[in-house]
C-alpha cells in the first residue's frame, strides 16, 4: 500500500528526514517509535502533505501512485488519514461542519452519493457514541476549549467517520491519561482491519500495550536505525532509545516486506 | 472653480429648493455650517482625522446637489421587493435618491407615541421641536458641516416616554442611476428617545453601480434616561459611490445604545460613529465589520465620551481586506476628568486576503481619571497555515478551506445582529461573496 524509498526532506534547509524506506501492507500495523527530534512528526506530516517541509530526495508510493505531488486534500480524498499531535483550534468553524464538509468530499471523490442529513446525524452519533463523546461537542467550534483527551478522541472520531484506507497517528496517546487511551485505544482497533493499513507514531511504548502492532520502527536523526517486532517496543522501554544512538550508522533499515 | 466656489454656487442654486427655506433657525444653521465649509475647505491628508483617508477624489468630482425631481422609481421600487425585510418585519420608510419615497414605503402601524416621518416633512409641519437638533457641530467633520448645507430629507423618528417599537423601522435609501449620477446625497436622519423609549433602526444604503455619486449622510440620536436604542446600518452603495456618512449620539443616564455597521459597498467609505455619556450609568456597544477588494478604501473613526462615572462601552470591529483594499479603523476613547468606574474596552482584528491589502489599525485612549478599566486590542493577520492545513488533511479543498475561516472570522461580527431577517440577509451576502459559499452553506 505504502513504499516509502529514501525520502529525504527538510525544514528552512536543516535536513530532518535523511534517507526513510519503509514498506507498509493493507492489514498492517507499524509502530513508528524515537526520541524526541527524531524526524517522527515530521514524516507524518510530510506524508499528509504539509508543505512546510520542502521533500528533497526520495519517493512515497501510495496504491501505485507517486503521491509527493498531491496537495493535502487530493491524499486525504485518496484514503490517508493523519491525527494529528496537536489537533488544530478553529474558532467559528463547528465540528459537525468540518465532519459533513471532510465527508462529503471523500465521498464525492469515491463516486458515492452524498449522505442527507439524517444519514449524516445518524453516523456521527454513531460514533460518537463508540467514542465515549459528548454530542454537545459536535455543535462546538472545532476543537475549541476541548480538553487535552477530547481532542485526540475527535482526531479518532474523524477517522471512523472518513474510514481511511492508511491511517498515520501522530502521537496520539500524548496527553491521555488512562481511561482516555483506553477509549482512544479501543477506537483504533475497532478500526483495523485487513483493507486498512496504520502508522502509529508514537514515543512511548504504552500505547502499544492496547494497539498492538506488527512491526516496531526505530527514528534517530531522521533514519529509521532498527525495525523489529512488537518486542522491540518492549526493550526500548526498558533501554531507553540511548543504547541505538551507536547503532544508527551502520543499520540499514531492515526490510518488513 | 475651487471646492468653495463650487460649493457655494451650488447652495446659491440650490437653496430655494430645499426644505425648510422659510424656516429661519435652519437658515441660519445651514449659512453657519457653509461658513465652516467655506473657511476650512475639504480636509487633506495633513489634517490627523484624515490622515489615511485622501477624499481628493471627492473634491474633484465636483458633485452637485441632487436636484429635487425624483429618481428612478421603478429601478428603485425593484430594488424594494428584493430589500425589504419581508411582509409584517418592520416598518419600512424608503428614500430616493435622497428623497422620501411615500408610495414606496411602508410604515405599517407604530404604537401611540412614536412618530415617525421624513425629514423634510417635519420641517415644513412642525419644524420647531427640532432646532436643538440642528445646529452645526464643530466637533464633527466637515462633511456634518456639507450635510447641514444639502440635507432635504431624511428619517425623523421620535419616541415619546416610554414607548417600546418591537419592530425595526428600516430607513432603505436608494441611489438610482438616473437620479444619483454625479450628485451628492445627502440623508439626514434623528433619531430621539425619550425616558424609557426602545427601537431598533436600520439604515440601509444602496446604489447602482453605473456612475459615480457622493452620499452624505448624518444621523444623529438623542437616548433620554433609561432609553434603548440599536442601529443598524448596512452599506451597500454602487461600486463607484462615495459614501461618508456620521452617526452621532448623545446618552443619557442609564441609556443604552448598541450600534452595529457593515460596510461593503462603494469605492471609498468614511464613518464617523460616536456617542457621548453625559450621565452615569451609560453603556454602549459599537460593532462593526467591514468587507472590502479591489481598491475599496474604508475608514471607521468611532469616538466615545465618556464624560461621567461608570459608563460601560465596548466596541468589536472586524475587517476583511482583499485584492488592492485599504482599511482604516480609528478608536477613540475619552474618558473625561471625573468619569470614575468606566470600563471601556475596545477590539479590532483584520483579516489580509492578498499581499496588496493595508490595514492601519489606530487605538486611541484618553484617559483623564483614575479609577477605570480601559483595555484595547488590535490584530492583523492572515489565514492560518496550521488551520488551513488541517481542513484540507481532511479532505477540504484549499478554496473552501480559506472560505471557511473566512467566513468564521466575519461571522462572529455577523451573529451580533439580533434581527434575524437582517442576520440571515447578511449571512446571504457573505456565502455569496465567498468562492465556494454556497457549498459552505449547505452544511449548516
Amino acid at each position: 500500500m505504502l513504499e516509502i524509498r529514501n525520502l529525504q526532506a527538510s525544514v528552512d534547509g536543516k535536513p530532518i528526514l535523511r534517507g526513510i524506506d519503509l514498506s507498509v501492507k493493507a492489514g498492517e500495523v507499524h509502530a513508528i517509535m524515537g526520541p524526541n527530534g527524531s524526524g517522527k512528526s515530521t514524516l507524518a506530516q510530510v506524508l499528509a502533505g504539509r508543505d512546510t517541509f520542502a521533500v528533497t530526495g526520495g519517493t512515497v508510493f501510495y496504491q501505485g501512485v507517486d503521491i509527493l505531488p498531491m496537495a493535502p486534500e487530493e491524499r486525504a480524498r485518496e484514503g490517508i488519514f493523519l491525527a494529528f499531535q496537536y489537533p488544530v483550534e478553529i474558532p467559528g468553524v463547528s465540528n459537525v461542519y468540518l465532519l459533513k464538509a471532510a465527508l462529503n468530499n471523500i465521498r464525492q471523490h469515491r463516486g458515492q452519493a452524498e449522505l442527507d442529513a439524517m444519514e449524516f446525524l445518524a453516523l456521527i452519533k454513531q460514533k460518537m457514541k463508540q467514542m465515549e463523546m459528548n454530542e454537545d461537542l459536535l455543535y462546538r467550534a472545532v476543537n475549541e476549549g476541548f480538553s487535552g483527551g477530547e481532542k485526540k478522541r475527535n482526531e479518532i472520531l474523524q477517522m471512523a467517520v472518513l474510514e481511511p484506507k492508511l491511517a498515520i497517528l501522530d502521537e496520539t496517546d500524548s496527553g491521555l491519561d488512562i481511561d482516555a487511551l483506553q477509549i482512544v485505544a479501543k477506537g483504533i482497533n475497532a478500526l483495523r482491519s485487513p483493507q486498512r493499513a496504520m502508522i502509529l507514531v508514537t514515543h512511548y511504548q504504552r500505547l502499544l500495550d492496547y494497539v498492538v502492532p506488527d512491526f516496531v520502527h526505530v527514528l534517530a536523526q531522521g533514519k529509521i536505525v532498527r525495525s523489529g517486532g512488537k518486542e522491540l517496543a518492549l526493550e526500548l522501554e526498558e533501554r531507553g532509545y540511548g543504547w541505538l544512538e551507536g547503532a544508527e550508522a551502520a543499520a540499514r533499515p531492515a526490510e518488513n516486506a | 472653480m475651487n471646492a468653495r466656489e463650487h460649493t457655494l454656487a451650488d447652495y446659491a442654486r440650490s437653496a430655494v429648493t430645499l426644505p425648510g427655506a422659510g424656516v429661519p433657525w435652519l437658515a441660519r444653521a445651514r449659512r453657519s455650517a457653509l461658513e465652516r465649509f467655506v473657511a476650512s475647505g475639504y480636509p487633506d491628508t495633513h489634517d490627523e482625522e484624515w490622515k489615511y483617508t485622501s477624499v481628493a477624489a471627492i473634491e474633484k468630482q465636483a458633485f452637485r446637489a441632487a436636484s429635487h425631481r425624483d429618481g428612478d422609481l421603478a429601478a428603485a421600487a425593484s430594488l424594494v421587493d428584493q430589500l425589504a425585510l419581508g411582509p409584517g418585519a418592520g416598518h419600512l420608510l424608503v428614500f430616493v435618491d435622497g428623497r422620501h419615497c411615500p408610495s414606496l414605503s411602508v410604515p405599517g402601524r407604530l404604537p401611540a407615541g412614536a412618530h415617525m416621518t421624513s425629514i423634510g416633512e417635519e420641517f415644513e409641519t412642525a419644524p420647531e421641536s427640532l432646532e436643538a437638533y440642528f445646529a452645526d457641530d464643530d466637533q464633527e467633520t466637515i462633511f456634518a458641516a456639507l450635510n447641514t448645507v444639502f440635507m432635504a430629507d431624511g428619517a425623523y423618528l421620535h419616541l415619546a416616554r416610554g414607548v417600546v417599537v418591537e419592530q425595526p423601522v428600516h430607513l432603505l435609501f436608494i441611489a438610482t442611476q438616473d437620479g444619483a449620477a454625479g450628485a451628492i446625497i445627502s440623508p439626514r436622519n434623528l433619531i430621539v428617545a425619550e425616558e424609557g423609549a426602545q427601537a431598533t433602526v436600520i439604515e440601509h444604503y444602496v446604489g447602482t453601480d453605473g456612475a459615480p455619486y457622493l452620499t452624505n449622510a448624518l444621523t444623529r440620536i438623542s437616548a433620554a434616561a433609561n432609553a434603548s436604542l440599536t442601529h443598524y446600518k448596512l452599506q451597500q452603495e454602487g461600486a463607484q459611490a462615495f459614501h461618508v456618512a456620521g452617526i452621532h449620539a448623545r446618552q443619557a443616564q442609564g441609556s443604552r445604545l448598541s450600534s452595529h455597521s457593515t460596510t461593503l459597498g462603494a469605492v471609498l467609505t468614511r464613518n464617523d460613529i460616536s456617542t457621548a455619556f453625559t450621565a452615569p450609568g451609560c453603556e454602549a456597544t459599537l460593532d462593526g465589520l467591514y468587507l472590502v477588494g479591489g481598491r475599496q478604501h474604508v475608514d471607521n473613526h468611532t469616538r466615545i465620551d465618556h464624560g461621567a462615572p461608570h459608563g460601560t462601552s465596548h466596541e468589536f470591529y472586524r475587517g476583511v481586506l482583499d485584492g488592492r483594499s485599504r482599511a482604516v479603523f480609528n478608536g477613540k476613547v475619552l474618558v473625561h476628568p471625573g468619569a470614575q468606574k468606566t470600563n471601556a474596552h475596545q477590539a479590532n482584528h483584520n483579516l489580509l486576503l492578498s499581499r496588496d491589502a493595508e490595514i492601519d489599525s489606530k487605538p486611541q485612549l484618553e484617559i483623564y481619571a483614575d479609577d477605570v478599566k480601559c483595555t484595547h486590542g488590535a490584530t492583523i493577520g492572515q489565514l492560518d497555515d496550521n488551520q488551513l492545513f488541517y481542513l484540507r488533511a481532511r479532505g477540504v479543498s484549499e478554496t473552501m478551506a480559506r472560505s471557511l475561516l473566512v467566513h468564521a472570522f466575519a461571522h462572529d461580527v455577523v451573529e451580533r445582529i439580533r434581527v434575524a431577517a437582517l442576520r440571515s440577509r447578511l449571512e446571504q451576502i457573505l456565502f455569496s461573496r465567498l468562492p465556494q459559499g454556497e457549498r459552505i452553506r449547505a452544511l449548516a
